[in-house]
């Protein structure tokens, strides 16, 4: 055993020893230990250096209210994981952990010169001196604050890591396994209610388990004897889920919460391989009973944060728990009683201790039990300087005056080790304060306990501002009976004993006998915020404690202030002069303890990330070399490279081929709606901008469809397969919002409609061809149909059979080709892909994506919505005022087209753009200036679609332009980094406009 | 994350909803015959109370009916839940 393990405990197994190294030396240590209850017994108290001055750190507490003691684990690899705390995480066999924060290393570390001229960074000192000159900002200020910001490092690679998700629903979760939440949990599994338990720790107890003191007793047993037969009561009942190492993350409404639970991190790296690292918890219970405990406060003076300052009850739990002790010569340094447990325990193994106390006197019977120790009490004592730099040597005491504003008589310097600090206790609330609960001060013991009966959660024990042994016993058996509306709690007749606080004193900042400015009282010990920093801040101004915070970053860190918020709170109330229950607290928001990204996400990374919609055809697409697209969640054919093309060259070659012999196109993502109903023609006509009554069965209509506000939404082909029965076409990626938006007209603003939806986007497979050959391929493919312009002219659509198989082909189209779209049931479309590429085959038929799609119809005028339009452009804009009709009575953004703003006539417009040099091709989104010597110039529009037009031979695009509408021949230019490009305004169909080659 | 109670299909987790916003406000029966101002106070105005309000919310990963509830915005507490076309509960 190392020097410093003293202590034999049943919690710490040491005949399993267990090696580690921190900042590439080896250390042992035993299964059981924390990392930093291991570094402790190895006589290591340094262990990182603070945030802006470099000072060096040691570690402070046991829990996750670390701020000095955080780690980076596995240093040396591409999975290295920052800012781990030493005092949660359990040492295994081959763990490498290293300090952060200090270079070149943890013993010389040259950011350590912030110390000697840290009266030169104040709070914030950022925000005042990296604001000029403004040259000094990108090549100077950014770089450094970056180098010396941020805490670990980074890992390099994807976490390879599995973590998962899981949902679990109860009737009671008991948040917290110590004294009271072990007694909760046991009155409600026993009262057949199924219940959970969450413990953060490994085992369950609290600080009980190893409060192994005769002041304590319960039923005539010491209070951990006591609790460890109730825990293996506890573990017999059936309806009762333990789950340890499990923390709570967030406490949502409704009961909702949140819990990690690591499954693997304490594991040798041998038997971590293919288990689940973490999994997190979706708990909803009908009734939460937290018991979260409380955490202990340090003391404000100057020099508080030297390696070898540990909070009291953290000495207590490292020698009690793990065998280990902290100091060999140790001070205690308290304003309260529960410190005066941690003396007894170091006494009793025969360990040196002392007591400075703030206090006059105090008279329970835990103190009494320590002066008939003989352990030496400085009564009414501080203080109020520290020595030694990489660890505590020795200290300097003075006596309080009468009201303990200041400090009198002689200094008194004492060696030690080990200064053990207790300020007393905060409540932890923040489960309360999240799930929506609210804060009452107490003025006598300085604390915010929960206040409001919420009806579906309770706290217990500590965190409920119970601190006496006898209360958290009583109290919880009674809260938790009347919470459950249980008459017998089984521990109704049970016996406490206990030491009782007498006295209570607290002051936040102490005091000293040099000018504040001098001192160095840390507060915040993660971001290196001192009690000056705070005065400082409301000096300046601040009075809130949320601008406070920020601008002195206390509590900001990521400790989330677990020890520092309290004293800031209290020393704005002490300087301002104000009662601190009004100043209220800051908020405190989840996750209570940092979570990993790989909780968050659980399971839905790589292929589980999304949600992919393939084609029927997908395949083919993929043996036939295709580059995909993603369009929403569907993988789209982009284009389909031959012999090394590049996008471009694939492009141009579509595009000819389906101008000049014949094009296919896999359409099936469009989305696709069936409307039925008596009242679908009507429907449609209030939904679409142009009218549909009229419309012919076996006809097709192209509609534009809006929003209230007059945008443009939506478009597509809709088809009349029957008297009161439509099949309707949305663009890819607007179909479920399509849908979404006439269920709810149908159900909330005319119920009265008969009209059914019905997606059908999935049923169908679409496969579209298109150029002056496609007729002659359908005719090859359906011998018996009668393709001519009077049998089957376009914008009409018939049933088919082919190979027995019914089908839909609609002649309609979307490149101003003669063109065809045939819909099969999905599970026939490869089938029928393939017979049209066969069909296809002497006329060339080339397959083509969305790339070329897009060329296509921009050759033609053809807008995309989402591409052309942003959700500003009215059909007006567009220059579609031919599908507006003039007669309906309303549709859906009909009154918004004449309002004062849509009828502007310098809104921006569709228009046609020609590049002066017919070879340069804009890039889409350029801004568009008609003034180029103009300061500031004015963007009167942008570019968004643009092309090289294979069948056009020179470049295309379409753009939006301010008043573009009756700017056809003008001048203007799209400035790029290096260059103008001029253009001119053109008509916006290039190809065609006669129509001709749609009836070729 | 609350729990609704949809009055079509039983007590489901808030992520199988979505909200449509305020409830109650009716598109007019003849929109052409407003002026612009008045069609403004249709399409734009809508309150956001801290405190109870009346929404429209979609059982969007379920049945996609539309109904009302009657919500407390500060604590999310659900006052009533009632059909689309039923007379809004007094609270």
């Amino acid at each position: 055993m190392t020097k410093y393990r003293i202590n034999k405990t049943r919690f710490i197994d040491q005949t399993k020893n267990v090696s580690f190294t921190f900042d590439g030396k080896t250390y042992h240590g035993f299964e059981g230990d924390t990392l930093a209850s291991a570094l402790l017994s190895n006589g290591i108290h340094l262990v990182g250096r603070s945030f802006k001055y470099h000072r060096p750190r040691g570690i402070m507490s046991c829990g996750s209210e670390e701020p000095n003691a955080i780690c980076q684990i596995n240093n040396n690899t591409e999975y290295t994981e920052p800012n781990v705390r030493a005092t949660e995480i359990e040492i295994y066999e081959g763990l490498k952990a290293s300090s952060q924060n200090c270079w070149p290393s943890l013993n010389f570390d040259i950011g350590g010169v912030n110390n000697f001229i840290s009266p030169l960074i104040p709070a914030g000192f950022y925000y005042k001196t990296f604001m000029w000159p403004k040259s000094f900002w990108k090549k100077i200020y950014e770089p450094l604050i970056r180098m010396s910001a941020g805490l670990g490092k980074s890992p390099t690679k994807p976490d390879p890591e599995i973590y998962d998700h899981k949902h679990e629903h109860c009737d009671v979760l008991v948040i917290g396994g110590g004294i009271s939440g072990i007694i909760s949990a046991k009155i409600a599994a026993k009262n057949n209610l199924k219940t959970i338990l969450i413990e953060d720790k490994n085992i369950l107890g609290g600080s009980t388990i190893y409060q192994n003191n005769k002041n304590f007793v319960i039923d005539g047993q010491k209070s951990n004897e006591w609790l460890t037969n109730e825990i293996s009561e506890l573990q017999k009942l059936d309806n009762l889920t333990i789950k340890t190492r499990t923390s709570l993350a967030a406490f949502h409404s409704y009961n909702y919460l949140l819990a990690k639970e690591n499954i693997s991190d304490h594991l040798p790296l041998d038997k971590k391989d293919g288990s689940i690292r973490q999994r997190l918890w979706k708990i909803r219970a009908d009734k939460v009973i937290v018991g979260a405990g409380a955490i202990e406060r340090p003391l404000i003076f100057n020099n508080n944060d030297r390696p070898g300052i540990i909070l009291a009850h953290s000495v207590k739990k490292y020698l009690d728990f793990y065998g280990v002790s902290s100091g060999l010569n140790n001070i205690i340094f308290t304003n309260n009683d529960s410190a005066y447990e941690t003396a007894v325990s170091l006494f009793e193994k025969g360990i040196s201790v002392k007591i400075v106390d703030i206090r006059k006197k105090s008279s329970s019977s835990i103190i009494k039990n320590a002066e008939e120790l003989g352990i030496e009490i400085y009564w009414n004592s501080t203080v109020i300087n520290t020595f030694g730099y990489k660890k505590i040597k020795s200290i300097e005491i003075m006596n309080l005056s009468e009201d303990g504003s200041n400090v009198t008589g002689n200094k008194n310097k004492i060696q030690c080790d080990c200064l053990a600090i207790s300020g007393g206790w905060t409540p932890m609330v923040h489960m309360h304060t999240q799930s929506g609960g609210k804060l009452d001060f107490r003025e006598i013991d300085q604390v915010f306990v929960p206040s409001e009966k919420n009806e579906n959660h309770i706290n217990v024990g500590s965190c409920n501002g119970d601190f006496e042994l006898e209360e958290i016993v009583k109290n919880t058996n009674n809260k938790v009976k009347t919470f459950l509306n249980i008459n017998e709690g089984g521990f109704d007749k049970i016996s406490v004993l206990c030491s009782k606080e007498s006295e209570k004193k607290n002051i936040w900042l102490l005091p000293n006998t040099i000018s504040e400015s001098k001192t160095k009282s840390f507060i915040d010990f993660q971001n290196d915020s001192t009690a000056k920093d705070i005065k400082l801040a409301l000096r300046e101004g601040f009075k809130s404690i949320e601008h406070v915070k920020r601008y002195t970053t206390t509590g900001m860190a990521t400790d989330q202030g677990k020890l520092s918020n309290m004293h800031a709170l209290g020393i704005i109330a002490d300087t301002a002069g104000v009662k601190m229950g009004t100043l209220g607290t800051t908020t405190f928001r989840p996750p209570f303890t940092p979570l990993t990204f790989g909780a968050i996400v659980g399971r839905s990374v790589g292929k589980f990330f999304d949600v992919v919609r393939k084609t029927s055809i997908h395949e083919w697409h993929i043996q036939n070399n295709a580059k995909f697209e993603n369009v929403g969640q569907w993988k789209r054919p982009w284009y389909y490279p031959i012999n090394n093309e590049n996008l471009y060259e694939a492009v141009q070659r579509e595009s000819k081929a389906a101008r000049n012999s014949a094009g296919i196109l896999d359409a099936s993502t469009l989305g696709k709606i069936d409307i039925q109903g008596s009242d679908a023609s009507e429907f449609l006509n209030r939904v679409y901008t142009n009218a549909w009554s009229k419309l012919g069965i076996g006809k097709c209509r192209y509609g534009l469809m809006l929003n209230e506000d007059g945008m443009v939404y939506d478009d597509g082909v809709t088809t009349r397969l029957g008297e009161n029965h439509f099949l309707m076409t949305t663009t890819t990626g607007g179909a479920a919002n399509v849908l979404s938006k006439l269920e709810d007209y149908l159900q909330t603003e005319w119920p009265e409609l008969d009209v059914y939806l019905t997606s059908v986007t999935d049923h169908y497979s679409t496969t579209s061809i298109c150029g002056p050959n496609s007729k002659k391929i359908l005719k090859k493919l359906f011998p018996n149909k009668d393709f001519s312009d009077e049998a089957f002219p376009h914008m009409s659509y018939q049933d088919a059979l082919i190979d027995k198989i019914e089908c839909r082909i609609m002649r309609i189209s979307f490149t101003g080709e003669l063109s065809y779209e045939i819909n099969i049931e999905s599970k026939y479309g490869r089938s029928l892909w393939e017979s049209c590429i066969k069909a296809g085959e002497e006329y060339k038929i080339t397959p083509y994506g969305t790339e070329t799609m897009h060329l296509l119809r921009a050759e033609k005028g053809f807008i995309i919505v989402g591409q052309d339009t942003d959700g500003t452009m009215t059909p007006i804009d567009l220059q579609m005022d031919w599908i507006v009709s003039k007669k309906k009575y309303d549709f859906i953004g009909k009154r918004s087209l004449y309002r004062s703003d849509t009828i502007r006539e310098d809104r921006k417009q569709l228009v046609g753009l020609l590049t002066d040099d017919p070879n340069e091709i804009l890039e889409e989104g350029a801004q568009i200036v008609s003034e180029l010597d103009k300061n500031p110039v004015e963007m009167i529009g942008h570019v968004t679609s643009s092309y090289f037009s294979p069948n056009l031979n020179k470049s295309i695009a379409l753009a939006v332009v301010k008043g573009g509408k009756k700017m056809k021949g003008q001048k203007l230019f799209v400035p790029m980094e290096n260059k103008n490009i001029n253009v001119t305004v053109s008509d916006f169909i290039f190809l065609d406009k006669e129509n001709k080659r749609i009836n070729a | 994350m609350f729990i609704i109670n949809c009055p079509y299909c039983g007590e489901r987790d808030q992520s199988e909803f979505s909200c449509g916003g305020e409830a109650h406000i009716i598109r007019p029966k003849q929109p052409t015959e407003l002026n612009d101002d008045q069609w403004a106070e249709y399409l734009f105005m809508r309150k956001n109370i801290k405190g109870v309000q009346f929404e429209r919310w979609n059982h969007a990963h379920g049945c996609r009916k539309w109904f009302n509830l009657v919500r407390d915005t500060s604590n999310d507490k659900i006052h009533a839940v009632y059909k689309m076309g039923e007379k809004p509960p007094v609270i």
